[in-house]
């Protein structure tokens, strides 16, 4: 099988800067066909030529999953970050030809739910805006609540208010609104589902608060993508290729191995799917696990990687690719 | 009388286990016949609160008044007793529908009353992991005739004639949650007339 | 292609046959003269032009006897065809994909105009014209998955994916291996499957969740399985088990290579995009073992294959009692010559 899930040629039909961070992004099918329909939730890899370095970012799809003439994401600017968001702030404009992967779903809706309990942190409001979609046009029950920094920072404030007045619930930092989880949680009929998706103690938070509400695993959804983190350069050696290459500042692992041609499977690019796992056959140093699929133990034991987020610091590491 | 034991058996037969009082906000517990004594075993070793957030639904299924004051004397919130099955289940349905999430199922007894209990509740959206299970007392099964799609409570021999259709059935393992119940599949089918001396197999 | 739809039966006087075209192109499911369980998945990709493996969904000569058949099976007892609540989603998905698929694939037979969500739909074969809005089950006959099922070969199966796990919540079957949707729906993969013997301690089904788990849209994947039935029965259910078990018995050392009938599963697999589901259809292929042997490759393996296969698998597989006459009947077509690899005819 081939790395990824197949590839769609995409115009972009739009750039619409949302607020001072973010920038909404439009995309068509460039020979006029249809794209293919989705599930709310899903995502897409968006693959960039950023001066010679290939990006590949995930992006969850935030349009009506019904829609198949055009596809949406939405891009937080990320000054700190390797450059992808940067890149799509200030490279991509309208009419550029670009490549998108067919949408990926690791997500999803339970459907056996009785209640939607969404809770969306900032930028994590994506994913949920498809969901939405997909929950209305089946008249299923749900309730978004929202954390934005203010009234002007939270995207798409203004359409969920107006669109889903019922069930919107908004929080705002600078109005020292909080949202009361332990509340939230307790009461909810047998059958509700909780989703979160935001920053990393956002979901830590949830997932800790739903444990002492003694809500089942299976009823708590998260979606955890990591963005790649720059760092310092490090050299792999890899068996099967049998050669030795070298990892950026600002590259992945994976995108390393892309580079020189090695072929790894992957979903998410963002450390939750474990399609690209790969054996560590030696390690004489430190390996940097910034995923979310390793056990602690696999951790530990050094003997696992996954390319796409982690990194490594020492004297040598090998690895079965 | 100890916890029953199995033959090893195909994936889909369902196990059991041990009953244990874990801290939770809603506590239900449904047992009948001999199940009362895995629900007092566990009492033993029971946080002090557990039994303030219990509700007990109890069905004597034949045997009387014999765990009746033990019940009582464990202090549940609520404490129901009914005579069989049919009789509570309203009642079970009822505190199904109207529970909330954080609630944890203690099951024990039969296993047609396990079965039934999971069917309904995990339909409620009761995830499986918060239901614990614990067989006491009988063996006999409940089962689906594939052919006729008849129900035949409490079979405790092998092969068995359907109380629906008349068509002699051998007992399979392969267990339907969704129905809460095992297969019975015609024994004769290959070698008409040819049915097997019944076995009891299930007490 | 140019097909003549056949007119026959699959039960009473069973008038199935195969022409010669029909048997060249069977799905012949050992790729070496002996047999194992196996992951043996792969890309459910377009080879060999006329052969079953040429478009999603084959369409062949037994097209029109067998959905005849499907209707007098839903007649007879509905249970055939189920789908949990939560499952309609998916069933559009299905309808959906079979619809652009066979339009796509076979013009001349099936015809779909979209405009928006009102669908029409056009079955020449079939003699079906319906028009219906995508989405609304109010506008078609049946819900979503039994009205295309009625209209395409073979079984299928919803599976819905959480925990982890694959759950069957949504299925037309009605020409299957001996298994109840009815008794089984609402399992997970490994309930599902618990009756088959050995598989589950090689690993087997753990292998193939993780492969179908990962299965993605654009990316489907096949497999072929297969089994033996006595007469062209598609419909060999435990339901129906107390009227065919019996026809087992009528195979006689004159008449097995009329009677017996290598049963094919072509399975494939597809990720469905509205509701992130999984569709398996099981595609079910019959030959006389008489039909079987006019290819002299597959005489030859196949009687290796039969005559070695473990006394489990041939119990399992419902033809213990009967494997001794189809031995001495197939080692009549084994002259010892080596065959080679694969399973095309050479």
């Amino acid at each position: 099988m081939t790395a990824g899930t197949p590839k769609i040629n995409v115009t972009v039909e739009s750039v619409t800067p949302l607020n001072a961070l973010i920038t909404r992004f439009t995309f068509r099918e460039s020979c006029g066909k249809d794209l293919p329909a989705f599930s709310g939730g899903a995502h897409v890899v968006v693959e960039m030529d950023d001066h010679g370095t290939k990006r590949m970012n995930p992006y969850s799809l935030m349009s009506d999953p019904n829609d198949t003439k055009r596809y949406s994401i939405t891009v937080r600017r990320d000054d700190e970050g390797r450059g992808g968001s940067l890149y799509m702030h200030s490279h991509v404009k309208a009419g550029m030809e670009m490549v998108i992967s067919t949408p990926v779903n690791l997500f999803s809706l339970d459907l056996t739910a009785k209640k939607h309990l969404m809770i969306a942190g900032g930028i994590g409001i994506t994913p949920f805006m498809s969901q939405i979609h997909q929950l209305t046009s089946t008249r299923a029950h749900f309730e978004l609540h929202y954390s934005v920094r203010s009234d002007a920072l939270g995207a798409y404030l203004q359409e969920l208010t107006q669109s889903y007045p019922k069930n919107l619930h908004v929080y705002r930092d600078d109005q020292d609104e909080q949202l009361k989880l332990a509340e939230l949680l307790n009461g909810q009929p047998v059958g509700t589902h909780v989703y979160v998706c935001g920053p990393k103690g956002m979901i830590d938070w949830v997932r800790e608060t739903a444990r002492e509400a003694d809500w089942p695993d299976s009823s708590v959804h998260f979606e955890e993508f990591t963005a790649p983190k720059s760092g310092n350069a490090f050299e792999v050696t890899l068996h099967q290729s049998n050669k030795t290459i070298s990892v950026d500042r600002h590259q992945s692992l994976l995108e390393a191995l892309e580079a020189s041609s090695v072929e790894v499977p992957y979903l998410c690019r963002g450390g939750a799917c474990g399609q690209c796992e790969t054996n560590v056959l030696e390690c004489d140093g430190n390996i940097e696990h910034n995923d979310h699929w390793l056990t602690d133990d696999q951790r530990l034991s050094k003997t696992k990687i996954m390319p796409c987020v982690s990194r490594f610091a020492g004297k040598k590491l090998t690895i079965e690719r | 009388m100890s916890t029953s034991k199995f033959e090893p058996s195909i994936i889909s037969r369902p196990v059991y286990g041990k009953l244990s009082a874990q801290t939770a906000s809603h506590n239900l517990l449904i047992a009948d016949a001999q199940g009362a004594e895995a629900i007092i075993e566990m009492a033993e070793h029971a946080p002090k609160s557990f039994f303030e957030q219990a509700h007990i639904i109890y069905i004597q299924k034949g045997t009387a008044d014999a765990y009746l004051s033990q019940l009582e004397s464990l202090g549940a919130n609520q404490l129901y007793i009914g005579p069989t099955y049919q009789a509570a289940l309203p009642r079970i349905l009822n505190t199904l529908e109207n529970t909330q999430v954080g609630i944890k199922l203690y099951l024990a007894g039969t296993e047609g009353l396990i079965g039934q209990v999971i069917r309904d509740a995990t339909r409620f959206g009761v995830a499986m992991s918060d239901i614990q299970t614990e067989h006491r007392g009988s063996t006999a099964r409940r089962i689906q005739c594939v052919h006729c799609k008849g129900i035949i409570e409490d079979v405790t021999v092998d092969p068995f004639q359907c109380s629906h259709c008349g068509l002699f059935l051998f007992v399979r393992d392969h267990y339907s949650r969704r129905i809460a119940a095992f297969q019975g599949v015609r024994v004769d089918a290959e070698d008409p007339g040819n049915i097997p001396e019944a076995v009891e197999r299930f007490k | 292609m140019n097909i003549t739809f056949k007119d026959e039966t699959f039960r009473d006087d069973y008038t199935f046959s195969n022409s010669e075209e029909q048997i060249k192109r069977f799905p012949f499911p050992f790729h070496e003269d002996s047999y194992m369980y196996s992951v043996n998945m792969e890309p459910h990709a377009a080879v060999r032009p006329g052969s079953v493996f040429e478009n999603d969904f084959d369409v062949d000569e037994h097209y029109v006897s067998e959905m005849r058949d499907r209707a007098k099976v839903l007649d007879e007892d509905p249970l055939r065809c189920q789908s949990l609540p939560h499952m309609t989603l998916a069933g559009w998905d299905l309808l959906e994909l079979i619809m652009t698929s066979k339009a796509k694939d076979y013009p001349h037979w099936f015809e779909l105009h979209r405009d928006g969500k009102n669908w029409h739909w056009i079955n020449h074969p079939l003699n079906i014209e319906q028009k219906f809005i995508f989405g609304d089950e109010t506008t078609l006959p049946y819900g979503p998955l039994e009205y295309i099922t009625r209209q395409t070969q073979g079984d299928f199966v919803l599976l819905d994916q959480r925990e982890e796990n694959l759950w069957l919540e949504a299925g037309m079957v009605t020409t299957q291996a001996d298994w109840s949707l009815d008794f089984d729906i609402g399992m997970n993969f490994f309930e599902w499957h618990a009756p088959v013997p050995l598989a589950h301690e090689m690993g087997i089904f753990q292998r193939a969740l993780k492969f179908l788990l990962n299965i993605q849209q654009g990316t489907p994947a096949r497999r072929l399985n297969w089994t033996m039935t006595a007469n062209p029965l598609l419909d060999t259910s435990p339901e129906n088990y107390h009227k065919w078990g019996k026809q087992k018995l009528e195979v006689t050392r004159e008449n097995v290579g009329n009677k017996m009938h290598l049963r094919v599963e072509l399975q494939t697999f597809f990720r469905l995009p509205r509701s992130n589901a999984l569709v398996f259809p099981i595609r079910c292929y019959l030959i006389k073992l008489e039909e079987l042997v006019t290819i002299p490759k597959w005489g030859r393996r196949f009687h290796r294959v039969i005559r070695d296969l473990p006394e489990e698998l041939a119990t399992y597989k419902g033809f213990i009692d009967n494997r001794p006459k189809i031995v001495e009947y197939l080692s009549k077509y084994d002259d010892g010559q080596d065959t080679s690899l694969g399973i095309w005819p050479e």
